[in-house]
């Protein structure tokens, strides 16, 4: 981890003027940026000041008033990178904290993710993709002030010492501010070294928010706050039936609405654009529509799992396989078998969607909470026949994104720019909670029909799966990453799981319709209906075998070797951090699941107790291992909000359809956890020391299962369909 | 209308019916208020109303012009709000932050109301005020801190 980390790859450059610019260069993006390297501002005095970047591309400014100003290449939605991402910089940079100003970065090519080749964020993966980068950034700006330190101290480098934003050496000292306009003239040194984790004065350490003041007093900016002169606000009338089109509509009521200042077509729907908010509703309820409904139009949830369910007992494609299970299970003198199902999900975001778009004479600025800023960029450009580079995406706090904010399809982001050019005005376009609600893009509905066989002395020696649900990257422009049929999200935490490793034979399939409901990636993905199938069977063959829960995952653990260490050692600590065989009071009962995803592993223990057809979640005692990690009191929110985001699931989350309509609108009949039902949440990190593994989405997975395998443990009823009903 | 906003008087010209949270946020750019459901279902607009804690987005603007209204922008400025805000910043309450302003607003209405709330009685007063990225029990923590934090002010 110390070695020197060779930066000629990276292509840093260093701009003057205005204090110490660290930026990177994208390969092939300019040559006016390499040029600009090859002869870099160190000339003597008088050289023609630097010429301006050709395209944003700053991590780390410097400024002479001390400042340290970094940029965020992800975006902000509550998962704590505005603080998170500094600590990687100010860690090496050796920086005053209190000095650290953040912002989000433009949509740019130099803040691609360096991962996914695309401005994204999602997937857990903000703070490990960037351990390195955001670190290189710190240090070699550190690098270059004590190069400027030294020269002007008159000293080796060597002599010098960073202290809280300051270079000292000796009795002599220089703040930051002070030096950096010296060490943006120097070239930037070709290699830098990274502290040791044990030498980490920062990172590792509970560091409180960046951006809580803010958040607190009113005066941080979400998308749906943007607001200049001119801007008028737009709401959109969409056919209540998804990919259902405009037939005719009638807006002349909608016009004489006061404040209304125009009705127009666009691809989704009828936009009607008005000075306020209320005149915008007021006038979209005036409209009248002629919907042409679509094939959509029949779209039922009751049966659609009739049609899951018969899909179930076919064979699918084959996700995964070792030795022959069908012909076992065959064979075998008995079989458990359980249906699991899980229903629509949609995101519910507490800030609803939203977009503004000003076009101006080849130009389109955007203000959005997005996700996705550059394939935004690029969906927008096209629509505004421009190209991206002159689409400008402003990215504000995000309310809430859960994998809403990052759509391949661009739908609220494009759909803004066809209002304001139909429009000729300046658009927000603002979703109700209606909108959003029924607005799709949801977690596919799935249903799984697992089977095993158990041998003599209770371990499984067959283990079936079929699951059934939609593809979220069929038809997108990541379709191609479907392999042999596989959408890998779909069976992710279900073909990989450790449980199934040492299984002599295991079968695992997939069947893939397409029922036209639009579906994407929600908090944890996959592995959200996985680790409910796969928890909830787990639990039943342990009953079955007559075995503790807990003692018999840890058999199937011990049995995976190296690949179920990890969840083996985050089950043991959640289980002793409870006190699993410590006696509950009367009518509770426990559960436990664990569940790797996202690169960490997590297991948690659930305990509850049922009365009237209610379910109380008392306490979740969860152990997560994630790796490095940079800031516990993240950890210890996102681990909290994912069981929440979790339980509201499974509690009473779901999307259903009636000819063709979604039947849910708000959140009266769309639940999410209120504070009267947060059991209390104990969060334990397991410091594995391996590399970094996300953070927001892993706590998801587990709470469904646990809190099911509880409520049999309470009950003796086993609830296998999402979310919780009793039976009569 | 007349609107009494933070201790200062708005000449508004609304339609009779459009609530106070539209007021605030499209006519006046006060936008620390947020829309969250419109329905009273998630309490992200709330105001205190005469001191008292309501919805936004279901008060027509006409039904408050004879009353004192405080939103989040004047918070720092309460003895009670101020204290809150500490408490939350302490406590690292907010993720997101888009349902803040609403906790904020509502958890100050209730410390001015009881002193030294019980768990139970904060739920009570808090469980209008939805948070999706489960920020609850830090809400919770943030509320015992600043009703101790008041009582030592009252005490000294
Ligand atoms: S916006 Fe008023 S309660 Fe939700
Ligand atoms: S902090 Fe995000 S909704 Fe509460």
């Amino acid at each position: 981890m110390n070695a020197p980390v060779d930066l000629s790859r990276r292509r840093f450059i260093v701009a003057a003027g205005g204090g110490l610019v660290i930026a990177f260069v994208v390969p092939l993006a300019s040559r006016f940026a390499i040029a600009q390297e090859q002869h870099p501002e160190s000339g003597p005095q008088g050289a023609p000041p630097a010429p301006p970047l050709p395209q944003p591309n700053a991590f780390l400014t410097i400024g002479s008033d001390d400042s340290v100003r970094v940029l965020l290449a992800h975006s902000e939605m509550g998962q704590g990178i505005w603080t998170a991402l500094p600590m990687l910089v100010a860690e090496e940079l050796g920086c005053d904290w209190s000095k650290v100003v953040v912002a989000h970065a433009p949509a740019a090519p130099a803040y691609a993710h360096t991962a996914f080749g695309i401005q994204a964020t999602g997937g857990s993966t903000s703070v490990w993709s960037e351990f390195d980068r955001y670190r290189q950034v710190g240090a070699l700006a550190r690098e270059m002030l004590v190069a400027a330190a030294a020269a002007e101290f008159g000293v080796d480098a060597a002599q010098c010492r960073v202290v809280d934003g300051k270079v000292v050496a000796g009795r002599k000292s220089a703040r930051f501010g002070e030096l950096a306009d010296a060490a943006a003239k120097l070239p930037p040194p070709s290699e830098v070294k990274l502290k040791e984790r044990k030498d980490w004065r920062l990172l590792g350490k509970p560091t409180r928010r960046l951006d809580a003041r803010a958040k607190v007093d009113g005066s941080a900016v979400f998308g749906i706050d943007v607001q200049f002169e001119g801007l008028k606000v737009a709401l959109v009338a969409r056919s209540p039936v998804f990919g259902g089109k405009v037939k005719s509509f009638d807006a002349t009521a909608a016009r004489a609405v006061k404040g209304v200042r125009a009705v127009v077509e666009v691809p989704s729907g009828v936009a009607v654009v008005a000075d306020h908010f209320w005149a915008a509703r007021a006038g979209r309820d005036a409209l009248a529509i002629e919907w042409d409904l679509g094939p959509q139009a029949t779209l039922d949830s009751a049966q659609l799992k009739a049609d899951y369910v018969a899909r179930a007992a076919t064979p699918g494609a084959v996700a995964a396989q070792a030795g022959d299970a069908p012909a076992k299970l065959a064979g075998a003198r008995s079989v458990l078998e359980a249906q699991y199902d899980v229903p629509f999900l949609a995101h519910a975001a507490m800030e609803p969607l939203n977009c503004t778009v000003r076009l101006g004479e080849g130009t389109c600025e955007i203000w959005t909470g997005t996700q996705f800023q550059t394939l935004d960029q690029v969906a927008v450009a096209k629509v505004a026949g421009l190209e991206p580079a002159q689409v400008t995406i402003h990215t504000p706090f995000l309310g809430g994104g859960f994998g809403r904010r990052a759509n391949p399809a661009n739908d609220f982001v494009i759909e803004a720019v066809h209002v304001a050019k139909a429009a000729g005005l300046p658009v927000k376009v603002l979703w109700t909670r209606e909108d959003d609600t029924r607005g799709g893009y949801y977690r596919p509905a799935f249903v799984h029909r697992l089977r095993a066989s158990l041998d003599g002395d209770g371990s499984i020696d067959a283990f079936a799966a079929t699951a059934v649900g939609q593809s979220i990257l069929a038809g997108t422009a990541f379709a191609a990453m479907i392999k042999d049929g596989i959408d890998s999200a779909s069976v992710e935490g279900m073909a990989d799981s450790p449980y199934l490793a040492g299984v002599p034979h295991r079968r695992i399939e997939l069947h893939t319709p397409s029922p036209g409901v639009p579906v994407l990636w929600w908090r944890s993905v996959g592995h959200t209906q996985n680790a409910f199938a796969m928890e909830g069977f787990i639990d039943e063959l342990a009953h079955a075998a007559k075995q503790d829960p807990v003692a018999f995952r840890r058999r199937l653990l011990k049995a995976a070797g190296t690949k179920g260490k990890r969840n083996l050692d985050v089950l043991d600590r959640a289980v002793e951090a409870f006190g699993w065989k410590q006696p509950l009071p009367d009518g509770h009962g426990k559960g436990i699941a664990v569940h790797e995803s996202f690169g960490s592993h997590v297991a948690q223990v659930a305990e509850v107790s049922v009365s009237g057809g209610r379910v109380r979640v008392h306490r979740v005692v969860c152990a997560i291992d994630c790796g490095v990690f940079v800031n516990p009191l993240t950890i210890e929110a996102q681990v909290q909000g994912a069981i929440v985001y979790g339980l509201s699931a499974a509690l009473s989350g779901q999307i259903t359809f009636r000819d063709g309509r979604v039947v849910q609108s708000n959140f009266h009949d769309y639940p999410t956890l209120r504070i009267d039902q947060m059991p209390k949440v104990e969060v334990h990190i397991v410091d594995s020391g391996e590399k970094p593994g996300g953070v927001g989405e892993p706590g998801t997975p587990p709470i469904a299962p646990a809190v099911a395998n509880a409520i049999f443990d309470a009950t003796g009823q086993r609830l296998r369909s999402l979310p919780f009903r009793f039976g009569a | 209308m007349k609107l009494t906003i933070n201790g200062k008087d708005h000449e508004i010209d609304a339609p009779p019916d459009m609530p106070l949270l539209w007021v605030l946020r499209d006519l006046l750019g006060m936008t620390g208020t947020k829309f969250g459901c419109g329905l009273a279902q998630c309490g992200a607009c709330t105001v205190h109303l005469n001191g008292a804690p309501v919805r936004a987005c279901v008060t027509p603007a006409a039904a408050a012009s004879s009353g004192t209204i405080s939103t989040i922008e004047a918070m720092a400025a309460d003895p009670v709000g101020r204290i809150v805000q500490q408490a939350w910043i302490e406590a690292d309450v907010v993720q997101c932050g888009y349902c803040q302003s609403g906790q904020v607003m509502a958890a100050t209405a209730l410390l001015r109301e009881n002193a030294r709330p019980t768990d139970a009685e904060i739920d009570a007063a808090m469980s209008g005020n939805l948070c999706r990225c489960g920020t609850y029990q830090r809400v919770r923590g943030a509320i015992h801190l600043a009703a101790g934090k008041l009582s030592k002010e009252d005490a000294a």
